[in-house]
C-alpha cells in the first residue's frame, strides 16, 4: 500500500507524484506580455522613487518598468541587471512585500503595488532566454583576486570584477555553485533548476573560474590566498546551525531545517523526499517557514511552525506567514521548547508557552506536548569556519565601508559579513560593492 | 427626473444621444439594435449616388491610438460612405423609421456637387419618412479625392451653395456637417447658414496618421505596405471640438444657431460639456465602437442625474450656459490670482509635481528629505501643471487669492478689480504703456 499522509514515521511519497508536482510549481508564475503591460501601466514613474530607495541594490525600478511599458523589454533587462546581476533570483525570492512593493506609492493610493517582482521577472527572463549576456569584460588588468564561496555574495563579487577585467577564482565547498541559491530557499520559489541556470549565464561574462570541493580552512588557507591573489573576497554565509540546548535533541527524526532543505533542493525526485506525519518546526524566520510548508506540501499530515515570541517579533514577513497559514502550517507563537521526548526516535516536542517583559522572554510554567516524528531546528545559523585573525562583531566578519575587514586585501560580504539584512539581494549588493571596492584599491 | 427629450430644428428624440453617420448606422440591423438600447436617434451612414455603390479596401479600414491599460484614445478610419446599395439602405430606412416614429433618424448623404444629382436623392430620402438629412462636407478621405465629402466642406461658397440646392428641393430640415480639416471654423459654418442650412453639425474626423509600422515603413492602417490618412475620432478629439463648437456658438454671425455637436462624446459628461456651449444634440461613434450600444443607458441616467442635481428641469435650461464665458485671451482677469495647494492627507508622496515643476517649470514645490512636498508660493505662478500630473484627483488645488493679501511671487496686492491685457502698461497699444 502506498504511502499517505497518515503513514507513521518519516517516509516519502506522502503524496500521489502529480500532487507533488502540482504543491511546488512556481509560487508566482511568470507575466505574459500582456499581464506585464497591464502591471507596467501602473507604474507612476515616481520622483526619486521610494521603491529604488527600498531596494538594496538600488534597481532603477521605475526605468525598468517603463522600458517593459515601451516594449524594450532587453533593455528593462539591462537597466536591472546593471545594478543587480541575480536580478533573475531576486525577482523570484526578494520579500518584495517588505521591500520595493511595500514602499510603493500604490500602497499609500489604494494598498495595492505595482507588481514590481514579477515585472523584474518578467524582464530578465525574457533577456535570459535569449541566451546572451549583457556585458562585456573592460581590457584585462593582470589582477587575479581569490572569491570564496559562490553565493549570491560570491558570484556577484566576482562577475562585477570580472567585467572590470580581472581574472576571478571562486572557492566553494559544496559540488554546485550558489550558495542559498541552490541549497537554500524553497523549491516553489526557484523552479525548473532556475539556480544553476542562472549561474551558467553569469558566467558567460568570462574570466570567473569556480573550484569546487574547497573549504576555507580544509583545502584552502586565507593566508595561501593572500599570497596566491592580489585580494580576497569572504562571502562564506553562515554554515553552523544553532542548537536548542534541550534534552532530546540527539534524538532521531531531529533534524536541521536547512539540511531538509538543501535535501529537498538537490532531489531528483521529489515524491522520494521523506518527511514526518507530525513535523513540528521550531523557528520563526524564513528558513523555518520554507522548511514547514514544503513538508506541508511533501503531505506531512499536521506541521506545527512554534516561535517563541509574537507573530509581531517573527523574521518572516507577514506575508509569508500568510502563505504558511494558507498551506495549512498551523502557527503557534509564544511558546518555547523544553525538551524533546522519544526512545530512540522523537514522538513529542514540550513547549513552555512565554511573554515578554520588558523585552525579556519568560516562561509561564504551563507545558504543553505536540507529537511529532519529525523536529526540524530553524533558530538561526552562525559563522563557521571563518579564518583566525579577522575581527568578528556580533557573531559575524566586522566590515567596514563596502565590505572591507580589518585585514588588508581581504573584503567580506553576504550573510558571514556585519550589516544588512540575510536577504539574496543584500547578499549582491555587497558582493557588488566590495568588488567596485577592490577594483579602486588594486587600480590606484 | 429631469425632462431628456429633444426637439433639435424640428426633429424630436427622447434623448439628445444620437449616433453618428458611421459605421454602426450603417443597417437595419445596426440602427435597430441602438433604438432597442435606447438612443435618442441616428444619423445614417451616407448614403451616395444610384448605380454600383462605392467600394471599400479590403484590409484595415481602421488605426489606433491608447492610453494606460490600452483604453482606446484616439481612432482613425479609412472607410467611405456605405458601400451597400441605394435602395437597400432607403428600404431599410423606411422599415426603422415606421418601427420606431418616435427616434430621430437623420439621413447622411454625399452626391457630387451638381444640383441634379442632388435632385435626384432627395426625393427618395423624402419618401422614406425620415425626419431630415445631414450633407456630409466632412469625410477627409477618399471621397474627397473624387470632390465630394471635405474638398466641399473646405470651400464656404461650395457648402453655401449646396445647402441652398436642398433647401430648395426638400422639405426635410438641413444638416450641414462640417470639416474640421480647416484654419477658421467659423466660415463654412457662416456659409452654411446664409445657405438657408436648419443646423450644423461638427466635427467631422481629422486628417492623421495614428502610428508608422516601424518594420513595413508605412503608416497605419497599413494595405499590402501602403497607408494612406484617415479621419481621426474618439476621446483624444474632444478638446478640438469643444473648442469649433464654441466658435461657431459665440460668432456674431452664428451665434445662437442650432449645433449637434461631434468629437469625442464618450460619457454624459462630455455630452453636457458641449451641450453647455451650445449644441442642442450630440452624436456619438467612437464610444460606441468601444464599447457597443449600451454605454448610452449610462449617458442617459448620467445626465438625468446632474441634471436633477443641478435643477435643470430640460435641456434647454443649460444648453448654451458656457457660451458667455468663452472669451479671448485678452479679456482674462489678470488680477485674478491662485496657488497651487498640495494635500498632505491624499499625497501619495510620488513626486511627479517635484519632477514636472523642477525640471519643466518654475522651480515652485519643495521637497522634504521624508517626501513631504510642498508648494513654495513666492515661485508659484499657478499655471497647473503639477495638477495635470498628479495621479490623486483633488490633490492638487489651486486656491484663489483674496483681494488684499499679498502674492508672494510679485510682493504685490492683490487686486480685487478685474483688469485684462487691453489696459495693461505693458501692452503698446494700451495707451498707457509702461515708462
Amino acid at each position: 500500500m502506498p504511502n499517505s499522509p497518515l503513514t507513521p514515521g518519516i517516509v516519502p511519497g506522502r503524496l500521489p507524484e502529480d500532487a507533488i508536482r502540482e504543491n511546488f510549481s512556481d509560487l508566482h508564475p511568470p507575466m505574459d506580455a500582456h499581464e506585464a503591460a497591464v502591471a507596467a501601466d501602473r507604474c507612476y514613474f515616481c520622483h526619486d522613487a521610494p521603491c529604488m530607495e527600498a531596494c538594496p541594490t538600488a534597481i532603477d525600478i521605475p526605468m525598468f518598468i517603463r522600458e517593459i511599458a515601451t516594449k524594450s523589454v532587453d533593455s528593462a533587462a539591462r537597466t536591472i541587471f546593471s545594478q543587480n546581476i541575480l536580478g533573475g533570483m531576486c525577482a523570484r525570492v526578494c520579500p518584495t512585500e517588505t521591500l520595493c512593493e511595500q514602499a510603493c506609492v500604490r500602497m499609500d493610493a489604494e494598498e495595492d503595488p505595482v507588481e514590481i517582482g514579477r515585472l523584474q521577472r518578467f524582464a530578465t527572463d525574457h533577456l535570459m532566454a535569449k541566451n546572451t549576456h549583457p556585458f562585456t569584460r573592460e581590457e584585462p588588468t593582470g589582477k587575479r583576486i581569490a572569491v570564496v564561496g559562490a553565493g549570491p555574495a560570491g558570484l556577484a563579487c566576482a562577475h562585477r570584477l570580472a567585467m572590470k577585467g580581472h581574472d576571478v577564482v571562486v572557492f566553494d565547498f559544496r559540488p554546485k555553485p550558489g550558495g542559498l541559491n541552490e541549497y537554500g530557499i524553497a523549491a516553489y520559489k526557484s523552479t525548473d533548476d532556475f539556480a544553476q541556470a542562472e549561474v551558467a549565464w553569469l558566467m558567460r561574462i568570462g574570466g570567473i573560474e569556480i573550484r569546487h570541493g574547497q573549504r576555507l580552512g580544509e583545502e584552502l588557507s586565507l593566508d595561501a590566498l593572500r599570497a596566491d591573489f592580489d585580494a580576497v573576497f569572504l562571502g562564506i554565509g553562515l554554515q553552523g546551525v544553532n542548537a536548542l540546548g534541550i534534552a532530546g535533541e540527539d534524538l532521531e527524526g531531529v533534524v536541521n531545517a536547512v539540511d531538509f532543505i538543501a535535501d529537498l533542493r538537490q532531489a531528483e525526485d521529489l515524491s522520494r523526499v521523506p518527511v514526518g506525519r507530525d513535523v513540528v518546526v521550531i523557528g520563526g524566520g524564513m528558513t523555518a517557514i520554507d522548511a514547514a510548508v514544503q513538508a506541508k506540501l511533501l503531505g506531512a499530515l499536521n506541521v506545527s511552525l512554534v516561535y517563541r515570541r509574537g507573530r509581531e517579533r517573527m523574521a518572516a514577513s507577514p506575508y509569508e506567514q500568510e502563505l504558511a497559514a494558507a498551506k495549512g502550517v498551523h502557527i503557534i507563537t509564544n511558546a518555547r521548547p523544553v525538551a524533546l521526548h522519544g526512545d530512540g526516535a522523537v514522538r513529542e516536542a514540550e513547549f513552555e508557552y512565554t511573554r515578554e517583559e520588558e523585552g525579556t522572554l519568560v516562561g509561564t510554567g504551563e507545558t504543553f506536548r505536540i507529537r511529532a516524528d519529525q523536529v526540524m531546528k530553524a533558530i538561526g545559523q552562525t559563522l563557521l569556519g571563518a579564518p583566525e585573525g579577522l575581527e568578528i562583531a556580533g557573531g559575524k566578519i566586522a566590515v567596514t565601508g563596502a565590505g572591507r575587514t580589518g585585514a588588508e586585501g581581504i573584503w567580506a560580504g553576504g550573510d558571514c559579513a556585519s550589516g544588512g539584512d540575510d536577504l539574496t539581494v543584500t547578499a549582491v549588493a555587497e558582493g557588488r560593492d566590495a568588488a567596485e571596492d577592490i577594483h579602486a584599491t588594486l587600480m590606484a | 427626473m429631469a425632462d431628456l427629450s429633444t426637439n433639435f430644428v424640428g426633429i424630436k428624440s427622447p434623448n439628445p444621444f444620437w449616433l453618428a453617420s458611421a459605421p454602426p448606422t450603417d443597417k437595419e440591423y445596426n440602427v435597430r439594435r441602438a433604438f432597442e438600447a435606447g438612443w435618442g436617434g441616428v444619423v445614417w451612414k451616407t448614403l451616395g449616388e444610384a448605380g454600383p455603390p462605392v467600394v471599400n479596401v479590403n484590409g484595415p479600414r481602421y488605426g489606433a491610438i491608447w492610453g494606460p491599460d490600452r483604453r482606446l484614445i484616439g481612432l482613425n478610419n479609412i472607410e467611405l460612405i456605405t458601400d451597400r446599395p441605394l435602395e437597400v439602405n432607403l428600404r431599410e430606412i423606411k422599415a426603422v423609421k415606421r418601427d420606431y416614429p418616435d427616434r430621430a433618424l437623420v439621413v447622411s448623404l454625399m452626391v457630387p456637387c451638381e444640383e441634379e444629382a442632388w435632385k435626384r436623392i432627395l426625393p427618395l430620402v423624402e419618401e422614406t419618412g425620415a425626419d431630415g438629412i445631414e450633407l456630409n462636407f466632412g469625410c477627409p478621405h477618399g471621397m474627397s479625392e473624387r470632390g465630394m465629402g471635405s474638398a466641399v466642406g473646405q470651400v464656404p461658397e461650395y457648402v453655401e451653395m449646396v445647402a441652398r440646392w436642398c433647401k430648395a428641393n426638400t422639405r426635410m430640415p438641413v444638416i450641414v456637417k462640417l470639416t474640421p480639416n480647416i484654419t477658421d471654423i467659423r466660415q463654412p459654418a457662416r456659409a452654411a447658414f446664409r445657405g438657408g442650412a436648419d443646423a450644423v453639425s461638427l466635427i467631422n474626423t481629422i486628417n492623421s496618421i495614428t502610428a508608422v509600422d516601424l518594420d513595413r515603413m508605412a503608416p497605419e492602417p497599413t494595405i499590402d505596405g501602403k497607408g494612406t490618412h484617415g479621419g481621426y475620432c474618439g476621446p483624444a478629439v474632444k478638446p478640438i471640438a469643444l473648442n469649433m463648437v464654441a466658435e461657431i456658438a459665440r460668432d456674431e454671425e452664428t451665434r445662437g444657431k442650432p449645433i449637434s455637436a461631434i468629437g469625442g462624446i464618450t460619457t454624459w459628461k462630455d455630452a453636457a460639456e458641449f451641450m453647455a456651449l451650445g449644441a442642442g444634440c450630440v452624436q456619438v461613434c467612437t464610444a460606441a465602437m468601444t464599447y457597443g450600444f449600451r454605454i448610452v443607458e449610462e449617458m442617459i441616467a448620467g445626465l438625468s442625474e446632474w441634471m436633477d442635481e443641478k435643477g435643470h428641469a430640460k435641456l434647454d435650461d443649460f444648453i448654451g450656459s458656457a457660451v458667455p464665458n468663452v472669451t479671448d485671451w485678452q479679456f482674462l482677469n489678470l488680477n485674478y490670482i491662485t496657488k497651487a495647494e498640495i494635500d498632505q492627507d491624499l499625497c501619495i508622496k510620488c513626486g511627479r509635481c517635484y519632477a514636472a515643476c523642477e525640471d519643466t517649470s518654475h522651480q515652485a514645490i519643495a521637497m522634504s528629505e521624508d517626501r513631504v512636498f510642498t508648494v513654495k508660493d513666492e515661485e508659484c505662478v499657478a499655471c497647473n501643471l503639477c495638477v495635470d500630473v498628479c495621479p490623486v484627483e483633488g490633490c492638487i488645488t489651486m486656491r484663489e487669492l483674496k483681494p488684499g493679501e499679498v502674492d508672494p511671487r510679485t510682493g504685490r496686492v492683490v487686486e480685487k478689480d478685474y483688469a485684462n491685457w487691453t489696459t495693461h502698461p505693458n501692452n503698446p497699444g494700451s495707451g498707457c504703456a509702461a515708462e
